[in-house]
């Protein structure tokens, strides 16, 4: 079994705004220490992956200071290992009159020369906004049984609590075999959405992007997916373990209060050999002061906890002041918050600096953003 | 092809340290695991290289398995270079026989070889038991200003403790006239911190010297400073101020961790200008859950903590379930403390159980120390007493040790 891994890295920027103005989808960060591109990079290499290339579209200063040589990943090797595939401009200007990709399908295209050099059976295509802990060599595996060309990995999709931007409805039939693929329109489609997870053959994949720059197509589900049913062997594999998707900065806010709950947290970071990786930081343990309360809350280290923590998500380095009091909150790499704050419902972005004596409260359905760098 | 190098460290890692008892069991005594995601060797490695030295000999004898691992090729403290580098320097077998590292001396003499490669001016000799942050780039400006052959770094300590030290006399330019090991009547609060500088030929010409006489017991500060000293060889004092601590004893460790606790910790290892670099695992973020209480505690990366943990430094992956109690302890990676359990001044090594409702150690006043010690990977069975300043190697221990 060969495979060689393809990560979207912007695919989903315009789903928060507030976070990716300044950074790829890949680089936002989540879960305390982590940035999404964590997850499906750590999923590719714990399923043995380890040839990746990273699509990169823009502002991916951010991503490449993440990813480094990858060597955090176990990914800096003298053969594979990470490639990331800055934008190749002039490739499809002037058929998308834009002069950067916007599809999934223009993206691919762009990367052409990357998919025809490996030398690879299989591929794996990933988004960065679906945050699990999946065996991809299990994917791979029902793949070969099934002979396919494709495999889309799908959930299950709870229509009350889900973002229902860009998803991709999949129907399939009892053998897996898929039906139909179409854009999710609640109440009319089904419920079984693509986690955009795609297990392909690499040279389907290649004729399928020929074909598709012959006939000017952009949309990889529309034009390479729903195109082909009846003619390829197209094949869904239904993934049922955690699974939390991002789509909007309140679903961000959500998700990550998720992580709270000890079901989600075991699904993805106590999975048995499969740790999630991400770049180290080296920050010392987190200080507790003896004044500190903290409970029910996810932290990172590095911090330095002199005030109250209720419900919150601290990343690396944060400072809680003395008789500051947060709850609920989301605060992002070395925000700061000074003597007898209150926050409640608020995500700081990086090096938000919130002086004393301030009080600033949003709300779950609405989470009050304080951008990078920024002093309240 | 070697590089020269202007000065190379060799690091003295091959200590058994039996005075960390269980801790250094099936360990040696740098691989002890230190304020929670640290171990002692961290400090040396990192003072390396943020003082810019690049090339840092480790030398190996006791239970290595663990400090080969740990070191690895360097990478966590940028030590993996083209040229240069860590390199860990086992004993091995020669022409004429293998021989074991006889003693301080012996050791450094026994890889002359590996310092002669990088051809340097200067050679630091460094050992890997104690805890300090210290810029060895002022030491050697320091040395080279003065002309010396050999510079000794020294801290001043209170009187009453100078005899446990090798303690230098100097005069007021700092020059070493006089130095004894562990004096009974010592007439100076100089101690030396183990950190030696040498100009390499006047190294090589003694460490030579030293091997060629059979009644030496090739050790450094038995044989090596005052044969330098008898010969009128130039050795200045390098007067060092700042935290440091050999921690040697179960006592001193335990001690040393706790200077991390407190509003301003005596040893702060936030310090951005003075990172201290450790090997990491992939651990998930700490949980602190709805229960529990955390006061004046250092906690790291994949604990989760559901009990009352007071005064204390918790390791990466620790369970402390709820209803558990832990205050004034050390508690390194992966043990689990069951719920109903209470461990006060103790030590709990790696990987060990804490059954139900145990009793572990007992609150002590600072005057008189007992530290408990729990070694790695024992499963402490449910209601288990361990009194106070208890040594529990193994699983066995218990009965004779407990109730």
């Amino acid at each position: 079994m060969s495979v060689a891994g393809l990560i979207f890295s912007n695919i989903h920027d315009s789903a928060i705004p507030e976070l990716t103005t300044v950074r790829t989808m890949a680089s936002v960060p989540f879960g305390c220490r982590y940035r999404l591109i964590d997850f499906p990079l750590s999923n590719m290499v714990n399923s043995g992956i380890t040839k990746i290339g990273i699509v990169a579209h823009d502002n991916y200063q951010s991503l490449m200071d993440h990813i480094g040589t990858g060597k955090d990943w176990d990914l800096a090797r003298r053969s594979g290992g990470i490639k990331i595939l800055p934008p190749f401009i002039t490739a499809y200007e002037g058929t998308s009159g834009s002069k950067l990709y916007t599809t999934r399908l223009e993206a691919l295209m762009g990367v052409t020369n990357f998919i025809d050099r490996c030398n690879e059976e299989y591929l794996v295509l990933s988004d960065c906004d679906g945050i699990c802990n999946i065996d991809l060599s299990e994917v791979i595996d029902a793949h070969i049984a099934n002979n396919a060309d494709l495999t889309v990995v799908t959930r299950m999709l709870n229509p009350e609590e889900a973002d229902l931007k860009d998803m991709t409805s999949i129907t399939a039939d009892e053998n897996n075999v898929i039906t139909d693929a179409s854009a999710y329109i609640k109440g009319i489609s089904s419920n079984e959405v693509s986690t955009n997870i795609v297990v392909v053959n690499r040279m389907f994949l290649l004729g399928a992007l020929r074909d598709a720059a012959a006939h000017g197509y952009k949309h990889f589900f529309k034009d390479i997916v729903a195109r082909r049913i009846g003619r390829a062997r197209l094949y869904r594999y239904m993934y049922e373990k955690t699974y939390i998707h991002i789509g909007s900065l309140e679903s961000y806010f959500a998700s990550s209060m998720k992580l709270l709950d000890p079901e989600v947290r075991g699904g993805l970071f106590e999975v048995e050999n499969m740790p999630i990786y991400t770049k180290l930081r080296n920050s010392a343990p987190t200080r507790y002061a003896a004044d500190a309360k903290v409970v029910n809350s996810y932290v990172a280290d590095g911090c330095i906890i002199e005030g109250t923590v209720e419900n919150c998500i601290l990343f690396r380095g944060v400072r809680i002041g003395k008789g500051t009091v947060v709850k609920n909150c989301v605060l992002l790499q070395d925000t700061f918050t000074g003597n007898n704050v209150t926050l409640n419902c608020v995500i700081t972005d990086k090096n938000a600096v919130i002086c004393d004596g301030r009080m600033l409260s949003g709300h779950s359905t609405m989470p009050f953003f304080i951008p990078k760098g920024a002093m309240v | 092809m070697f590089r020269k190098k202007e000065c190379v460290a060799m690091l003295l890692a091959g200590g058994q340290g039996s005075r960390l008892y269980a801790l250094t069991e099936k360990n040696a005594k740098p691989a002890v695991p230190f304020g929670g995601k640290y171990r002692i060797i961290d400090f040396t490695l990192s003072n390396c290289v943020n003082s810019g030295i690049d090339t840092v000999g480790v030398l190996t004898q006791y239970q290595p398995l663990m400090l080969n691992e740990y070191i690895g090729n360097g990478l966590p403290w940028d030590l993996d270079r083209a040229y240069g580098g860590v390199k860990i320097l086992p004993p091995y077998q020669g022409k004429n026989g293998a021989d074991w590292y006889k003693g301080t001396a012996n050791a450094i003499y026994q890889n002359l070889q590996f310092i002669a490669r990088y051809n340097p001016e200067y050679v630091l000799i460094l050992s890997g038991d104690h805890i300090y942050k210290m810029d060895y780039d002022k030491m050697l400006d320091y040395h080279k200003k003065t002309g010396a052959d050999c510079t000794i770094a020294v801290i001043d300590v209170p009187i009453e403790e100078a005899s446990r030290f090798g303690i230098m006399s100097v005069d007021e330019e700092g020059r070493i006239f006089k130095f004894s090991e562990k004096p009974k009547n010592p007439d100076s609060t100089k101690a030396s911190m183990g950190i030696y500088i040498f100009s390499t030929d006047c190294l090589f010409k003694y460490l030579t010297e030293d091997a060629e006489n059979p009644d030496s017991s090739n050790d450094f500060g038995k044989n090596i400073i005052p044969n330098m000293l008898a010969a009128g060889e130039k050795m200045m004092a390098y007067p060092f101020s700042g935290y440091w601590k050999d921690v040697g004893t179960i006592s001193s460790l335990w001690e040393a961790n706790m200077d991390l606790l407190g509003d301003i910790p005596s040893l702060n290892l936030n310090d951005e200008e003075w990172r201290i670099y450790a090997r990491h695992e992939a651990h998930a973020p700490q949980f602190v859950g709805a229960g529990a209480v955390v006061e004046n505690c250092s906690i790291t990366e994949g604990s989760e903590i559901y009990g009352t943990v007071v005064n204390s430094v918790v390791g990466a992956g620790v369970k402390i379930k709820s209803g558990a109690v832990v205050c004034n302890s050390v508690i390194l990676e992966d043990v689990v403390i069951e719920s109903g359990a209470e461990v006060r001044y103790a030590i709990v090594d790696s990987g060990t159980t804490i059954g139900k409702n145990c009793k572990i150690g007992e609150a002590c006043g600072a005057d008189k120390l007992e530290i408990c010690v729990v070694g790695a990977d024992i499963s402490v069975p449910e209601n288990t007493v361990i009194k106070a300043g208890a040594m529990i190697s193994k699983a066995t221990d218990i009965a004779k040790e407990g109730n």
